[in-house]
């Protein structure tokens, strides 16, 4: 017996997959059960983020619902999954927020907002928050630069130091039997797995959501997402090097790395986010897990609400509305930043950490 | 999802398929019955061969596909390895191997012809959507020899109807076939039973009868084993009826195969009545004793390396009181062989263990001192027929013999586990049905486990059903086409 109920459920159907093993060649899922006789709750944990949620064993399964064995493996590792993020968050106090997440990322990004509005409009006059500014240093008239700095970093380096205690947590409990220590040829590895999403193609053929043909987009939408993301803080990071080694002052002309990179990487945000969530309205709600609803979406909610307020303040720099998105953008940025450790944010850092364990399995066991 | 999929298919079919006033249905060119492997490869075959078509299944669309849901490999000839395959396996190895197991009861001609096509299956199947894999762990003795799909049987199916269903193949579920019009060896209708629309009656050219055998039929199988049918588990669904089989065999098409013959394995006494599929085998067997409810021997357990004698031990113990045997071995042993859906009953003791198996314990610990008194020295290999052999009692375990000394003392009750029928309808190389008077039938064709009975008389080999059901359904398909069009 597990400690919870849909650890008690993941360990039945382990136990019904482990006797039958016609799955696999779908994913990592099955390979890594199958060096195992028993679960430990860590191992259940394991699998659970190992599992990418291609769909394709349910539709594949010969035991699923409406059969009595009632299996269904992408759903009892969804729900494990989620509530695995809230048994490794740090600290402990905060693994609350996981619980009704929706409700408090859309507070949290409704509150900064509103901070930064009511900020710049308490330390800036009207004729600044609503004046046209063009040119170096535009946005640091309405916040000076190092308070933006001090301010973001503050928040950026505790949602590191956050994530850092979670995944060490998780990557402790799912240890055994082959060590803590990750080699490089692993870690790797999973860059690689990760970064093409490897596991989530049905096996090859793509993946399930909606119904038990194989067309699911969801693949491309999260690279955009992904990408979009990657892309976005690439284009931040140039900037502050811009900033601190070339003395040169956002914003930049539409030509310039930062605004090229940014550009990319927000259409990626505006487009992705769309995508997956038109997926996960249509998916099959016997492959969903209905708990994390909230999670799921809101999170997806922030990014695209990071892209959409990136690009607007990008179109509409030089005019009016310049210092009221510039305070809505920061304010989803900081709102993206503070909830990270606490959201649908971990699921790739789990997911990374668990393909970590898991190349570092088969080298073992070659 | 069951629900959604429902909606699919067949809410497409009440548009295009016209129903007259009288209640009659358009002629199709060629009408398949049954869901399987090998009715999907006729069918796509057939519509192919430029054919109209129409695939009925009798179980609901989850359940579609018969025994094929719970397949996962394909025995098939090629002359070279492949991506897949680990080595060659010729025409004339799978012959060799099919005479061994059917002990010479088997028709070289159409054996022959099957073989040889086998070999075009292995991409065919690959062009109708199917995907292969290497052979799955725990089945390496197989890697050579069989391809496995990946995803297993219910992939491969669901692979074929979304090629038939791309291809324009009409599908209808919970379709009930209740009667055939067949006059002189010639098809002409097939009477449909319908949940929602009641009775109607379908013409078609050719006919394709890909419905399976009757394992699923309890009162059949008590014509040939009596009360004893009472205690077997079907592994499959509960609509292998064989009520396609009886029709033809009724309306004059010629039998084959021996009735009293059924692929039937040792699973566990806990699985469910129908449909434990694959997961409920024991292959413990080697690694212990088995004994029956009066705690006694009854077969030598080590007489060949799983999975070779794995299908002879349904028979086994259906043979024996009430239909149940237990597997009997101890602590040291459990990692010998895969993990178990059911969990192992545990005794720290001979005696507590026979208790918890309902079994005499002073007979168990009477029949496992015996054993251990037998048990010579030699050295265990469960991977080659190794020198660990009994001595002085009967019968004999052969080889993997070890005293039962470690506890906890673990069992597992077995019933037998009946996959499938070899009664069949006879066919020739076109897969055409012979009628009793030996002539071919004009426009029927049979197709799987419905005709295996030509190919295999007894005895089994991992993966020969499908190879069955490919090649004589895209045979049949292929056919049916032809007939239709002329």
């Amino acid at each position: 017996m597990h400690g919870t109920r849909i650890l008690d459920e993941a360990d039945r159907l382990m136990t019904v997959c482990n006797s039958c093993r016609y799955c696999e060649g779908l994913c990592a899922v099955f390979p890594a059960m199958e060096m195992r006789r028993a679960f430990s709750d860590g191992d259940l944990n394991y699998l659970a983020n190992l599992c990418h949620s291609c769909g394709a064993c349910y539709v594949d399964c010969q035991f699923s619902p409406p059969h009595e064995f009632n299996v269904n493996v992408p759903k009892t590792l969804a729900v494990a999954r989620a509530e695995s993020y809230a048994a490794y968050a740090w600290p402990r106090p905060l693994s609350g927020a996981f619980a009704r997440n929706g409700l408090v990322i859309s507070l949290t990004a409704a509150l900064s907002m509103a901070i930064f509005i009511l900020g710049f409009a308490a330390l800036n006059d009207r004729g600044v928050l609503f004046g046209v500014h063009t040119g170096p240093g535009a946005f640091y008239k309405l916040m000076p630069h190092n308070a933006m700095v001090a301010l973001f970093g503050a928040a950026f380096l505790y949602a590191i130091l956050a994530l850092v205690m979670s995944v060490r947590a998780f990557w402790r409990d799912i240890g055994t039997p082959i060590g803590n220590r990750a080699d490089g040829g692993s870690i790797f590895q999973a860059i690689r797995d990760a970064g093409e999403l490897r596991y989530l193609h049905g096996g090859g053929v793509g993946c399930y959501n909606e119904d038990d043909k194989p067309t699911d987009r969801r693949k491309l939408y999260h690279h955009l997402t992904f990408y979009g993301f990657i892309l976005c803080f690439a284009a931040t990071s140039v900037a502050t090097l811009y900033h601190y080694l070339l003395g040169r002052e956002a914003p930049y002309p539409w030509w310039d790395l930062p605004v090229v990179l940014g550009t990319l990487g927000g259409i990626g945000l505006i487009v992705g986010p769309i995508g997956l969530f038109a997926a996960k309205m249509r998916r099959d709600p016997a492959l969903l897990d209905e708990y994390s609803y909230g999670m799921d979406v809101g999170f997806i909610a922030m990014l695209f609400l990071t892209g959409l307020t990136g690009m607007l303040l990008l179109v509409l720099r030089e005019t009016a509305a310049m210092g009221p998105l510039l305070a809505l953008h920061l304010g989803a940025v900081f709102a993206l930043f503070i909830t990270m450790p606490y959201g649908k944010f971990v699921h790739g850092l789990y997911r990374f950490t668990a393909l970590v364990r898991y190349a570092q399995e088969r080298r073992t066991a070659a | 999802m069951a629900d959604r999929r429902d909606r699919g298919p067949a809410g497409r079919m009440s548009l295009i398929w016209p129903h007259r006033a009288d209640g009659m249905s358009s002629k199709y060119d060629v009408l398949v019955i049954g869901g399987g492997n090998a009715a999907l490869c006729a069918a796509i075959s057939a519509r192919r061969g430029g054919a109209s078509v129409l695939v009925l299944e009798g179980a609901p669309k989850f359940y579609r596909g018969g025994n094929t849901r719970h397949t996962r490999n394909m025995r098939c000839a090629h002359d070279a390895a492949t991506e897949i395959l680990t080595g060659p396996y010729t025409e004339e190895e799978f012959w060799e191997d099919l005479l061994r197991v059917t002990g010479g009861q088997t028709d070289e001609v159409l054996a022959r012809h099957m073989i040889r096509e086998s070999k075009d299956i292995l991409n065919w199947i690959v062009e109708q959507g199917v995907r292969w894999q290497p052979s799955l762990g725990g089945t390496l003795s197989l890697g050579r020899t069989n391809s496995f799909f990946l995803g297993g049987g219910r992939a491969m199916l669901n692979a074929l109807y979304l090629t038939a269903e791309r291809l324009g193949v009409d599908v209808e579920y919970d379709a009930e076939v209740v009667d055939l019009v067949i006059e002189d060896g010639m098809f002409l209708a097939a009477r449909l039973q319908r949940p929602v629309r009641g009775e109607t009656e379908i013409r078609a050219t050719s006919l394709v009868a890909a419905a399976g055998g009757f394992e699923a039929n309890i009162e059949w199988l008590k014509q040939y084993w009596g009360e004893a049918a009472d205690n077997f588990l079907i592994r499959g669904t509960p609509y292998n009826r064989g009520s396609i089989l009886k029709m033809l065999l009724d309306k004059g098409v010629q039998e084959v195969g021996d009735p009293t013959q059924c692929h039937a394995v040792a699973i566990d006494a806990r699985a469910p009545k129908f449909d434990g599929g694959i997961i409920t085998r024991h292959d413990s067997v080697v690694f212990g004793i088995v004994v029956n409810k009066h705690a006694q021997r009854f077969y030598d357990e080590g007489e060949d390396i799983w999975p070779k004698r794995y299908a002879i031990w349904g028979r086994l113990v259906a043979a024996q009181p009430d239909q149940i045997a237990y597997i009997i071995f101890d602590s040291t042993v459990v990692t010998s062989f895969m993990p178990t859906l059911f969990p192992p009953i545990a005794g720290q003791t001979i005696a507590e263990l026979a208790g918890k198996l309902a079994l005499d314990p002073a007979a168990l610990e009477q029949t496992i001192t015996e054993f251990n008194a037998a048990v010579r020295p030699g050295t265990f290999d469960h991977t080659i027929l190794d020198d660990c052999v009994t001595e002085g009692i009967t019968p004999p375990k052969t080889h993997w013999a070890r005293r039962i000394e470690t506890p906890p003392f673990l069992a597992y009750p077995v019933r037998p586990g009946i996959t499938f029928t070899y009664l069949g309808t006879r066919v020739n190389k076109e897969a055409r049905m012979l009628m009793k008077d030996g002539k071919p039938s004009a426009n029927m064709f049979a197709a799987g486990e419905i005709m295996a009975g030509n190919v295999l008389g007894k005895g089994y080999a991992a993966g020969m059903g499908m190879t069955i059901g490919s090649v004589f359904g895209r045979i049949a398909g292929r056919e049916a086409a032809k007939h239709a069009r002329n």
